[in-house]
């Protein structure tokens, strides 16, 4: 148990001892390497560098540095990221073997290990990670711990202002204040819909019941998305604070975090967090003598889609078959066990304690006049810089796309991007330039979502897209609702026979018909939102939809069904690559004489025309 | 006057004043309105699942769902809009498009809910045709056929099986188009916890649940010329059946009934009253010497095969409570091969007994290996009173048209306490009128106990004998079956004698019973219409006493000798034994 004036003590010994963390002229002569421990990192051998580093500075006896865990920097691309402090050295792609040099070039001898450091989309190598130009547009609030602190060490959590937004609460402000300035700053669901969440948090504390709970949504089941995940392993005491000024806001002394089992490090992380915040008293009975009560417990979800949709997430919490119920009554009336029950998504609850820090003026500030603050994205599929990032409200799809995330690989074409996920809808290139908030997303027949954000070259069929999402809903679709259960099951056989060229026009128009239908009947957001891929798709490109069942061609040329791969005998050489790279023996040809594809055998598994140096084969 | 706040809306155009929490599905019946539906089953499954009530209201995004949604003060809603059609339409086609389609072979032809909206809704071909999910067939329990290749997932079924009867038998398992109704580890439910009430059967709005048929087997031993066809039928039958054939609900067919029964050939057709009666002997009688000998108490009936097959999955412990009289209609068929069989001179293995009854854990019961006498099955084959009308349907005997005649002697005669059997509360009345006068040695001119009438789950009532107060209690339906189980089970149960039905309301709403559709359920009172005809049998009745039938008399006087005698014992008592509750 501490006292507040002992989290204090701590928080100011601790901030000056990190100091160099997020000081480049710290006055220190202690050196923190710091390694992302953050799932993709992990994969790729983070823990194992963190070991050979500790094992070094052992052997070595090298005083004063130390090797620190951290969560994700946001760059997975160049992952495992080792960054070096207070000089801010980003290395990138780490692999246990480098870790020796780094010890002996960087730390002893103090020179930059050139070839480790991360290069920038325009193949400048940069020395530090402000340098970088993916992060120049970014704007860090919920990710603002996110790689600075050890996520398993609350005292670097306090260090860095830590449950002072708790403390600010729970000794000045009333409970009105605190919804009050949550209001005011205009934050808004993060999980998706965009709700104003001190309007939630206000019908929660105005709803009539003896038990109040809060919950947090990290059930994050969005394919690409992974920004829940990160701040829960990256910073996981914020989403604690964050629970608890909410369960001082509403009148709850109970929390429940639902997060997905197949999450395993965030969920490690967050049960020590919350060890820890008991073992400080910060959790439990009467903390810090104000009389405020508030404990919290984690639920482990069994990957369920579905069980991301706030109703069906109650359902599971209390050991039912995930199923959505129907609204009215909404949570903040009759929620978990019938009672009033609040429930936010981790990064809405990210960003709470900064808004309480800073006031709801700084936060308004950011974002446009409906969207306020930022939004993290996870930035996945053709492009150039995969991962986390976190930018204002009204940033385009064009700077987070091009200037963030460094543009297409491999000189290929920006087609469009897909947000929201399998709920969400896809932005083709003429909406480049839209500043992205809740209602612009909406208005070009897409939706924030949750935040994943996949980016498409010119290669992708949107048919093919609208086909992978579809599989996505029916394999997760709960199976309550007639529409959701067989409707979505129906599209994807429309959407199966179009790729496989066996569609007609009727096709089409069956399938738009259903699509809107199954929006508007359909229990719950996860049916209603099931069809907007192909309805979005639809309406950006039914030329590619018609191109599949009148022409019989996929334009993109990903449908292998309606793929015809030839050679064209102008441009084959008779090299015999494609030949010997065929897996099915398909091609014949004698040297130095066009070579031919026998349609027969042919596959369509396009390696050959990879392989071509001569451009001599297309689909 | 209503304390209640009243809040006026406009549906479709008209206005309309609700008690506020009335669902717009409820408020636009009162306009005449009748928004259709699917799953809703009112108070049991009221789950917005389907989609079919989706209406529209003025000023909000998307659909409202009518059959939850409650009625608000000012509130515009539109039932037939193009969209709402539209959507209706889709519901039904991609229903259609994951179901077996063999409407005119079907047991629900003609009583189809889904049927009933296609026509409604002129649906004329499936526009999404696609994969289907398929189901193996489960008959293997003598009582229920479960096709799923036909179930809608309406899961009215589970809900019925979950919070009525709150067993939970069945559930919903798989996800997505995947989704099916299943019991633990999809066994059959013959070998799970299920009791063969029936009562899924009386939820479903299509052919996935039905009782197994022994129509055929029946029609073979009616053709038979060796075979004497001894049929009875049990006292909810008579109030039910006519309701197949288009007339009122509760409607009093017996003449008729008997009528055709006799068409049918049936060499003789009996009245199991009259075998309910012969019950309220043994039964009396054993409740009187358990309690001036300090036996088991409370006693508990033992006539509802579902109640028995509950207690011996979930209660093996106590069934030393349960009565060991066998249930009426098992007594009787004990007594038509051996009494009837000897005096008439007719080959005990000659006859064949059949039982119409409104109950498929009938069918269970008549296979028991106890139900039977010297190798001697006891009953031969048990029909629904479903069955029964498809059998009059398939003679071509215009049902509505019969005159009325009675059932035959010798065993024709029966008391009003026979007839009350078939609804809740009734058997337990009977048992009283012949217990009370047992015990006061004298003919009481009380006959009616209405306090152990009526739709209540647990009735009591406490009555004071030849100097001795006896605590009685009326259950029906397995939940509160549990809550008498669980209170003996803590030493708790203040009761003399108990009498349980499976079926919430008794057998007038048994499983093997008309099937009535969810509109009909909701409008009017399925079970009262049918027990009130049964308690104006007994009103017109004669003779109202058990113990006061003749033939009755003539029994113990000829052949039984008295209650509880060697040869009652032999014919007309059972034994029970603790069955596990899944056969995995």
């Amino acid at each position: 148990m501490k006292s507040l004036e002992e989290i204090n003590q701590i928080r100011e010994q601790k901030r000056k001892e990190l100091d160099l963390r997020v000081n480049l002229k710290a006055n220190t002569r202690e050196k923190h390497i710091l390694v992302c421990r953050g799932t993709g990192c992990t994969s790729s051998k983070s823990p194992v560098i963190i070991d050979t580093f500790r094992k070094l500075i052992e052997e070595k006896h090298i005083e004063n540095v130390k090797v620190i865990q951290t969560g994700c920097f946001g760059l997975c691309a160049k992952g495992p990221i080792v960054i070096i402090r207070p000089e801010d050295t980003f290395y990138a792609m780490v692999t246990p073997d480098d870790c020796e040099e780094i010890i002996n070039t960087h730390i002893v001898e103090g020179k930059l290990v050139e070839r480790l450091l991360c290069k920038d989309i325009d193949e400048s190598v940069v020395h530090s990670l402000d340098e970088l130009s993916f992060y120049k547009k970014q704007k860090r609030i919920a990710l603002k711990n996110c790689g600075v602190i050890n996520p398993e060490s609350i005292d670097e959590y306090i260090a860095f202002d830590g449950y002072k937004a708790l403390e600010k609460v729970l000794t000045s402000m009333s409970q009105d204040e605190v919804i009050e300035e949550i209001s005011k700053s205009g934050l808004r669901g993060r999980g998706g819909a965009g709700f104003p969440t001190g309007k939630k948090w206000s019908f929660t504390k105005m709803a009539e019941g003896d038990q109040k709970y809060v919950v947090c949504n990290a059930d994050e089941g969005d394919p690409g998305a992974f920004m829940d995940r990160s701040i829960l392993e990256g910073d996981p005491h914020c989403v604690i604070e964050a629970m608890m000024i909410a369960g001082y806001a509403i009148g709850a002394d109970k929390g429940y975090i639902y997060v997905r089992a197949e999450y395993p490090i965030a969920v490690h992380r967050f049960q020590v967090a919350i060890d820890q915040a008991r073992e400080y008293g910060i959790l439990g009975k009467n903390i810090w003598n104000t009389g405020f009560n508030f404990d919290l417990e984690i639920r482990l979800g069994a990957g369920a889609f579905v069980c991301g949709e706030e109703t069906a997430l109650l359902e599971s919490i209390e050991g039912r078959r995930g199923q959505p119920r129907l609204k009215p009554p909404y949570p903040a009336n009759a929620g978990l066990w019938g009672k009033p029950t609040l429930i936010n998504n981790v990064e809405t609850y990210a960003n709470i304690t900064k808004i309480i820090l800073n006031g709801a003026d700084w936060y308004n500030s950011i974002g446009t006049e409906t969207s306020k603050g930022t939004k993290v994205f996870a930035l996945g599929g053709n492009v150039v810089n995969v991962g986390l990032v976190e930018v204002p409200m009204g940033t385009t799809l064009r700077e987070i796309v091009f200037d963030i995330g460094g543009g297409i690989p491999g000189g290929k074409e920006f087609k469009a991007a897909q947000t929201g996920g399998p709920s969400g809808g896809c932005i083709p290139k003429e909406h480049l330039d839209t500043p992205i908030d809740y209602e612009s997303l909406s208005s070009i027949g897409s939706m924030m979502g949750s935040g994943g954000l996949i980016v498409m070259d010119d290669t992708k069929c949107m048919v093919n897209l609208a086909k992978f999402y579809l599989g996505f809903t029916v394999d997760e679709s709960c199976g309550k609702c007639t529409p959701c259960r067989i409707g979505t099951k129906r599209m994807l056989e429309i959407l199966t026979k179009i790729c496989d060229g066996e569609g007609t026009e009727s096709d089409i128009e069956k399938l738009e018909t259903l699509a809107k239908n199954i929006s508007k009947a359909s229990v719950c957001g996860l049916g209603q939102t099931a069809p907007n891929p192909v309805l979005s798709t639809l309406k950006y490109f039914k030329d590619e939809y018609k191109a599949h069942v009148v022409d019989k061609k996929c334009p993109a040329g990903e449908c292998k069904a309606l793929a015809s791969i030839t050679i064209n005998p102008e441009l084959c050489k008779g090299c015999g690559i494609c030949k010997r790279n065929c897996p099915v023996d398909a091609i014949t040809g004698e040297v130095k004489q066009a070579h031919k594809i026998n349609p027969e055998i042919c596959i369509k598994c396009g390696s050959c025309v990879e392989k071509c140096p001569f451009k001599a084969i297309s689909k | 006057m209503s304390n209640k706040e009243e809040i006026t809306l406009t549906i479709d155009g008209k206005q309309v004043s609700v008690e506020k929490g009335t669902t717009i599905l409820e408020a636009a019946k009162k306009v005449n309105i009748d928004i259709p539906t699917l799953c809703f089953l009112k108070e049991i499954n009221e789950a917005g699942d389907c989609r079919m009530c989706v209406v529209e209201v003025e000023g909000r995004r998307g659909f409202a769902t009518s059959c939850i949604q409650k009625a608000e003060e000012g509130m515009v809603v539109k039932t037939n809009t193009p969209n709402v059609i539209e959507a209706r339409k889709m519901v039904l086609d991609l229903t259609l498009s994951n179901h077996e389609r063999d409407c005119l072979t079907c047991s629900r032809n003609g009583n189809c809910e889904l049927q009933d909206l296609c026509i409604k809704y002129h649906v004329q071909n499936v526009e999404y045709e696609g994969e289907r999910t398929e189901h193996e067939i489960d008959d293997a329990s003598p009582s229920i056929v479960r096709n799923f290749n036909k179930c809608i997932l309406c899961r009215r079924c589970i809900s019925t099986c979950k919070k009525v009867q709150e067993i939970g038998a069945i559930d919903c398992a798989g996800r997505g188009f995947e989704s099916s109704v299943s019991t633990t580890y999809n066994d059959s439910l013959k070998d799970v916890d299920c009791t063969f009430c029936g009562q899924c059967i009386l939820s479903c709005p299509t052919g996935a649940l039905q009782e197994k048929e022994s129509i055929e087997d029946v029609w073979k031993k009616l053709r038979d010329p060796e075979t004497y066809v001894i049929v009875q039928t049990a006292p909810a039958v008579r109030v039910a059946l006519g309701e197949e054939f288009g007339m009122p609900i509760g409607t009093n067919v017996k003449g008729k009934m008997v009528t055709a029964l006799k068409e049918l050939g049936f060499d003789k057709v009996f009245d199991t009253n009259t075998g309910a009666d012969l019950t309220i002997m043994e039964e009396a009688n054993e409740f009187i010497e358990r309690l001036q000998n300090g036996g088991t108490l409370p006693m508990i009936t033992s006539c509802s095969p579902g109640w028995v097959r509950f207690a011996e999955k979930n209660y093996g412990e106590l069934l030393g409570h349960l009565s060991s009289c066998k249930s009426p209609h098992q007594m009787f068929g004990a007594i038509l091969k051996s009494y009837f069989a000897e005096k008439y001179r007719i080959d005990r293995n000659k006859i064949c007994t059949v039982s119409v009854m409104p109950c498929i854990a009938k069918k269970y019961e008549c296979s028991r290996p106890e139900m039977e006498v010297d190798g001697v099955r006891d009953v031969d084959y048990v029909i629904t009173t479903r069955e029964l009308a498809k059998m009059i349907k398939q003679a071509n005997i215009e049902f509505t048209e019969l005159e009325d005649n009675d059932f035959e002697d010798p065993m024709g005669e029966a008391s009003g306490a026979g007839a009350i059997f078939g609804t809740t509360g009734g058997v337990m009345e009977a048992a009283i009128r012949t217990a009370v006068d047992t015990l006061e040695n004298k003919s009481i001119d009380k006959i009616e106990y209405k306090e152990v009438r009526g739709e209540k789950g647990i009735k009591e009532a406490t009555l004071n004998v030849a100097g001795k107060e006896i605590k009685i209690a009326v259950a029906s339906g397995l939940a509160n079956a549990r809550k008498i189980m669980e209170q003996i089970k803590e030493n708790k149960s203040p009761y003399h004698f108990v009498e349980i039905m499976a079926c919430p309301g008794g057998c007038v709403v048994g499983g093997g019973q008309p099937i009535k559709s969810s509109k009909t359920r909701s409008a009017v009172d399925v079970r009262k219409l049918r027990a009130d005809s049964i308690y104006a049998i007994d009103e017109k009745s004669k003779i109202r006493k058990s113990h006061e039938n003749p033939f009755i008399k003539k029994l113990y006087d000829e052949y039984l000798e008295k209650p509880g005698s060697h040869l009652s014992h032999k014919y007309l008592h059972t034994k029970y034994n603790a069955k596990a509750k899944y056969d995995i």
